[in-house]
């Protein structure tokens, strides 16, 4: 396996998904006294090339790591952040890389990556019923954390009309604290 | 539903609440006979919603003490990732002896948890005089971490941009003393471990997790390494101060010369792991440089900062258990974070519990979960369904926890009769 640089695998994104990558970062930052480099990647691609970019992560890195799918409600869009790592096993080699996807909220779908990656089950369903985005394909449809008399509709981190306001907890004689402050 | 007259297999769920494991959790166990033939597992008993109240309640400097109580032993790793996920985002740098004191307190939760573990362990298997050897040997890791940071437990060191309390000279031959405790009595604490025919009759061959399978179901930590995957942050990526450190991903064939993947190997890795925790501290005090500990002291100030900063962050910190990560966004002029994403190890070590279950017996059940150290709750009683007679009997932790001992216990008899 070839070890690319952070440059190099942007690059290589840009040849293999061409138009279809919205967006590339690369961040770093010298650590404590040696300034040795730590290293992120930050990748924004269409939905429609989202399972190639993850096919593209598996040419660089056999059994490449994914560590979460961290998602937000930005209002009319859901953002999905999948963070991979690649190149582990290395001293100084490894490389975070986030993969992230932006979804329309009247079209809330992602393929599964299970095929891919099998452990990507669990962080799959979380995504599933805490956000409301609907993994096509998922091989286990149940829920992960939320327990199974949690009202059908109601997903925890959106902030929107479907959030979890009317389940929320107050004191007498207080304000719900919800959003922003 | 007609039920089939051969049929042998039974499910037994084994939790939510249970003494093997520190937390709630369930393990749905198909069993046929006494080999276990499937596992599924069922967690969310705990779930406490605490990004939520990151994102809702909390300002970015109370979650650094809300992320110390996402777990009671990784109060260290948790606001270690979670800082470091901050300063990327606001662009904060922390100065390089806070760095190093950083270092020092994450490898003295590494040496109390890896110890705690291995007593919980010695306990499983119903060998309960290691355990309390272990248990008193950890208690000089706890005093010294109450010398170092005020507290045994949560211990409240980190601030965005630095720590809070310093290491001064005048403390390290204390430092010292306890680590030259830990490595007069190391030799014999392996000797305990690894040369007893009971541990390694009940730990060898036991729980296998194969090297491929730590891979595909994206294993972190000591079980990802004792199944030869030589996966460490610290190594790999390494944060703060271990940038300047040369460590080393520590797998059981630097040992044995062979990886099998079971809890034999899971307990070489945490073992030889305290005593490079042990090395890393005395690198960490020999070379620490001098300076300030904090970026900016002024507590206000710092929260004025993060208010106007806008930007994301990913902090990765190795737990005694794996990778722990942190995801943060800052929106500028919003006083709660932005998102917040918080992945635990046991979150990806679960998905390998039931590969690593299947073709086990019942009584293996408690050493072979507790061997991926789960920061879950534990299984206090189990049900065993009885599906031909459609009865339901309750084998409660202690009975489990009895099937183990016996196991050992005839075991040992076999061996001396032979």
């Amino acid at each position: 396996m070839k070890i690319l640089s952070p440059q190099a695998i942007v690059d290589s994104f840009k040849t293999a998904l061409g138009d279809s990558l919205v967006d590339s970062r690369i961040y770093e930052r010298e650590v404590a006294v040696k300034r040795n480099l730590f290293r992120t990647i930050w990748i924004h691609v269409e939905r429609e090339a989202f399972r190639k970019a993850v096919e593209h992560i598996g040419t660089l890195q056999e059994y490449p790591h994914l560590a979460i799918i961290s998602s937000a409600d930005l209002g009319d869009t859901v953002e999905l952040i999948y963070h991979f790592t690649i190149y582990y096993g290395r001293h100084l080699q490894e490389l975070s890389l986030a993969l992230r996807v932006t979804l329309a909220k009247n079209d809330l779908r992602i393929p599964t990556i299970t095929d891919i990656i099998p452990g990507a089950l669990f962080t799959e369903r979380e995504t599933q019923e805490m956000m409301g985005v609907e993994v096509i394909g998922i091989p286990d449809k149940r829920r992960l954390f939320l327990p199974d008399d949690f009202p059908e509709g109601v997903y925890p981190w959106r902030t929107d009309e479907t959030g979890p306001q009317d389940l929320l907890r107050v004191l007498p004689g207080r304000e719900p604290k919800y959003g922003n402050g | 539903m007609a039920m089939d007259e051969t049929k042998t297999r039974y499910t037994i769920p084994v939790g939510p609440i249970h003494p093997a494991l520190k937390e709630p959790i369930r393990l749905d166990l198909e069993v046929d006979g006494e080999e276990i033939v499937d596992v599924d597992v069922i967690v969310g008993q705990v779930h406490r919603g605490m990004e939520w109240l990151g994102m809702n309640r909390n300002n970015p400097i109370q979650n650094i003490y809300l992320s110390e109580r996402v777990c009671g032993i990784c109060n260290i790793c948790h606001p270690f990732a979670y800082i470091m996920a901050v300063e990327q985002a606001a662009g904060i740098s922390p100065p390089e002896r806070a760095e190093y004191i950083r270092v020092i307190v994450a490898e003295m939760e590494r040496i109390h948890s890896h110890l705690l573990w291995a007593g919980v362990a010695a306990h499983e298997i119903g060998f309960d005089t290691v355990f309390y050897l272990v248990w008193r040997v950890r208690e000089e890791i706890m005093d010294l971490m109450e010398y170092v940071t005020g507290n045994r437990v949560t211990k409240a060191m980190f601030q965005i941009g630095g720590v809070r309390r310093d290491i001064t000279e005048e403390q390290f031959p204390r430092i010292r003393q306890s680590l030259d405790y830990y490595k007069s009595i190391f030799n014999q604490l392996k000797t305990v471990f690894l040369d007893d025919w009971t541990i390694r009759m009940r730990t060898r061959n036991v729980g296998i997790l194969k090297t491929e399978d730590a891979l595909k179901l994206l294993t972190v930590g000591p079980t990802a390494r004792a199944s030869g995957v030589p996966k460490d942050v610290r190594q790999d990526q390494p944060y703060s101060g271990y940038a300047d450190l040369d460590v080393k991903a520590i797998t059981p064939d630097m040992l044995t010369g062979t990886v099998v993947g079971d809890v034999y190997d899971r307990i070489i890795v945490r073992l030889l792991e305290v005593k490079q925790s042990i090395e890393i501290i005395e690198q960490c005090l020999n070379e620490m440089p001098p300076g300030p500990i904090l970026a900016e002291g002024k507590i206000a100030k710092l929260l004025n900062a993060l208010t106007k900063a806008e930007g994301e962050g990913v902090g990765r910190a190795e737990a005694p258990r794996g990778e722990v990560i942190h995801y943060v966004r800052l929106e500028a002029g919003r006083e709660t974070l932005s998102n917040w994403k918080i992945r635990a190890p046991t979150y990806v070590n679960l998905m390998a519990v039931p590969t690593m279950l299947k073709g086990g017996q019942i009584a293996d059940v408690p050493i072979a979960f507790a061997s991926i150290d789960p920061c879950m709750s534990c299984t206090n009683r189990a049900i065993v369904v009885d599906l031909k007679a459609n009865k339901k009997s309750l084998l409660t932790g202690e009975e489990l926890h009895k099937l183990s001992v016996q196991k050992t216990r005839n075991l040992k008899r076999d061996e001396s009769n032979r």
